[in-house]
């Protein structure tokens, strides 16, 4: 078992090691530095420690994984349409794979998929493993994980890729359960090295820390990657690409649950997850009615609506518009929060944003601590001279 | 019929705060709660009770202290708390933690419904629940925001996906990660926790769930975390100033220079 030793003769009690340590796992104590429970063994004080008084022991050695090769991109898709997050998924598998010397494939699941080939091609698949079969319309965890963990055993690939998406999240981890692999959750960054060693890095504790993870000796090495951060290419309608269609030969196993409907959410127009622009409301707009303005600005822009855990609490708008912790996490192109204060909780949900507006009348609040543009205002007066100066805009172009 | 609580001790991350030298987390004397989407899920498992009969199990693997988190849920209304503690669970991913608790499910018999959060505001990976049902075999339904029906052949359950939802049925047994949305947990009352007190909390280990600690822990651990890093964040921020009327205009500005208007 690995563990974390400590050579007394060495530890000057200087407790380097104790701010080191992310998880407050280490005390000093009479005799110098003890470990405590919540070690989590990631090695960060060893690295810290001046007098190499703290060890690693029992490190795993590596095992032979240089017969799974490649790399994988799940093709997610809704209504015949491919999801946003393939294309850019694609885009960097492309760029990882000519470290690596690894092809770049697209497994395309479904029922009357096949014209989706075309534009995986085109985003940078080098092959796709087409699987179209009627039991795959709905899109179940079990039947989708039990078929792809026998295309994974049979073809090897080196890494899996995913979208973080609803779907993702939820058919990922039982594929990876399926194989006794690693998943790294929702992550922000990939990077390949030439071995083929895939660094996985993701936001812990609520985007306060990242962690670089690896998957050593498990293959696949798994990962679902948060949408709208890695940057998808244009589309090349000149690539082609090699197309391995399984659609006879795999056996597609029926699933125990069953789908009775669903149902698109009536109302505020675009989806969060999908928003280029989303304004966001929170308890400083002092009323339901307060939305409104948001609404209209929000209409303008194209974009969605998005709030603070404290009015979907109190009613003013439904949860599927919750942004943070315990709502959703988004990264549009623009966040305009109105009347958010920037608790922890709320910029979990949206820090990754590429702008940040705050427009808040107390000049001390946290949000304007990340945010690109700040405002101090009274939020009403800034989003109707906005929502004016937007539609100026628009008409000068001649639109 | 049994329900089945997977719940996790997690650091309150309202008081987190960076070191701003070392750039780490300061955890000293931060207070533990329970995993807030796991409130939803021993409530909305109390319910189920109410509604059919049955007995709420609460289970959490973690270092001793979890012990706490399992006592308040208890004084809920669970009936009953399991406690998976053991120096090889240290360091567990989520494969690790998932073989962990479907060990501990397999001694514990027969069992109907399997509730877990949707994610832990620790590690936000959401994937325990999957894998573990998974490793049991049973059919899961993700991010379940509302239960339309249970009853002998199965639990009917609305799910939120990206710009909808979706109603989905499986058959029991079967396991739901559940969303904030799904209920209002209630609050213990004097003699739920006065039961707590009496309750005794059994804490089963490596051997007792037969597992081989090349499964467990770190060793039985596929992932490695090689950093922890705090990201930058703002600092170039720029105010824009002036009436309403100058700012608006200023901020349509930028608007335009990153091409959404
Ligand atoms: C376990 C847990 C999970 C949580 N999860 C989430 C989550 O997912 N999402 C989330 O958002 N929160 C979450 N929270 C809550 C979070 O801690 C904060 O309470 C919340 O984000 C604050 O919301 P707010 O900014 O809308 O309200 P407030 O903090 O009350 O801020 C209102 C702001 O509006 C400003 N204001 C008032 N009037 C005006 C005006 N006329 N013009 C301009 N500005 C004005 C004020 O200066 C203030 O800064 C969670 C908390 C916990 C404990
Ligand atoms: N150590 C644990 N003990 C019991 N349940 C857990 C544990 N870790 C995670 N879970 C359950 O799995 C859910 C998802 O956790 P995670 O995958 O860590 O985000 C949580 O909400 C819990 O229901």
């Amino acid at each position: 078992m690995r563990e974390l030793l400590i050579d007394r003769k060495k530890c000057t009690s200087c407790e380097v090691c104790l701010s080191a340590c992310p998880f407050g796992a280490l005390s000093l104590q009479g005799n110098g530095v003890v470990v405590g429970d919540q070690c989590n063994l990631c090695g960060a004080c060893v690295d810290e420690c001046p007098e190499g008084a703290l060890v690693m022991s029992g490190e795993r050695k590596d095992v032979d994984v240089s017969d799974w090769q490649g790399i994988w991109v799940f093709v997610e898709h809704a209504d015949g349409e491919m999801a946003g997050v393939v294309g850019e998924l694609l885009s960097e598998a492309k760029r990882m794979a000519q470290r690596a010397g690894y092809e770049v494939s697209a497994v395309l699941a479904g029922s009357g998929v096949g014209h989706l080939v075309d534009q995986v091609t085109a985003r940078g698949a080098d092959r796709v493993y087409l699987v179209d079969h009627e039991r795959l319309a709905a899109m179940h965890e079990e039947t989708y994980a039990d078929l792809l963990a026998t295309m994974v055993r049979r073809y090897r690939p080196s890494v899996f890729l995913f979208g973080a998406t609803v779907r993702g999240r939820s058919l990922a981890p039982r594929l990876a359960a399926r194989l006794g692999t690693g998943l790294t959750a929702d992550c922000t960054e990939l990077d390949m090295e030439s071995s083929g060693r895939l660094i996985q890095t993701r936001p812990a504790f609520g985007g306060n820390i990242m962690a670089p993870i690896v998957c050593p000796n498990h293959r696949p090495q798994m990962a679902t990657v948060r949408p709208r951060i890695l940057r998808a290419d244009p589309p090349d309608p000149d690539r082609e690409a090699e197309v391995i269609d399984l659609s006879g030969e795999m056996e597609v196993a029926e699933a125990r649950t069953v789908l009775l409907e669903a149902a698109q959410e009536e109302g505020e127009g675009v989806k969060i997850e999908d928003a280029d622009v989303i304004v966001a409301g929170g308890r400083g707009l002092g009323s339901p009615e307060g939305f409104d303005a948001l609404r209209d600005l929000a209409r303008t822009l194209g974009g969605a609506v998005g709030a603070s855990r404290p009015v979907v609490d109190s009613g003013w708008i439904p949860y599927p518009h919750q942004v943070g912790q315990t709502g959703k996490t988004v990264s549009p192109t623009v966040y305009i929060a109105c009347g958010i204060s920037g608790a922890v909780q709320h910029l979990a949900g949206m820090r990754s944003s590429d702008i940040i507006i705050a427009i808040n009348r107390n000049p001390e609040a946290p949000i304007f601590k990340i945010a690109t543009y700040g405002l101090v205002g009274d939020v009403f007066k800034i989003i109707s001279h906005l929502k004016d100066e937007v539609e100026k805009a628009r008409d000068g172009e001649g639109g | 019929m049994r329900y089945i609580v997977c719940m996790k001790q997690v650091p309150e991350t309202t008081e987190v705060d960076i070191d701003p030298e070392t750039g780490t987390l300061l955890r000293e004397g931060i207070p533990s709660i329970i995993n807030p989407f796991d409130e939803y899920a021993i409530e909305e498992a109390l319910q189920f009770r109410e509604e059919r009969g049955g007995e709420v199990t609460v289970l959490s693997m973690g270092p001793p202290q979890a012990e706490e988190a399992l006592r308040e849920a208890v004084a809920m209304g669970a009936d009953g708390a399991i406690l998976l503690s053991d120096p090889a669970f240290r360091g567990s991913d989520t494969l690790a933690t998932a073989r962990t608790l479907a060990a501990a499910v397999g001694k514990m018999g027969d069992y109907s419904v399997i509730l877990c959060g949707k994610q832990a505001i620790d590690g936000d990976t959401a994937q325990v629940g999957p894998e573990l049902a998974e490793l049991l075999d049973i059919p899961h339904v993700a991010d379940v925001r509302e239960v339309r029906e249970i009853t002998e052949e199965g639990i009917t359950v609305e799910r939120m996906i990206e710009g909808g939802y979706e109603i989905v049925k499986a058959p029991l047994p079967a396991l739901v990660t559940v969303l904030k949305d799904i209920n209002e947990p209630r609050l213990a009352n004097m003699q739920g926790i006065m039961r707590a007190n009496q309750t005794e909390i059994p804490t089963w280990g490596i051997d007792h769930l037969g597992m081989s600690s090349s499964d467990a822990g770190l060793e039985g651990s596929a992932t490695e975390v090689i950093d922890v890093f705090t990201p930058e964040v703002g600092g170039e921020g720029e105010m824009i100033e002036g009436e309403p009327r100058d700012q608006a205009k200023a901020l349509a500005g930028k608007l335009r220079d990153a091409g959404v208007i």
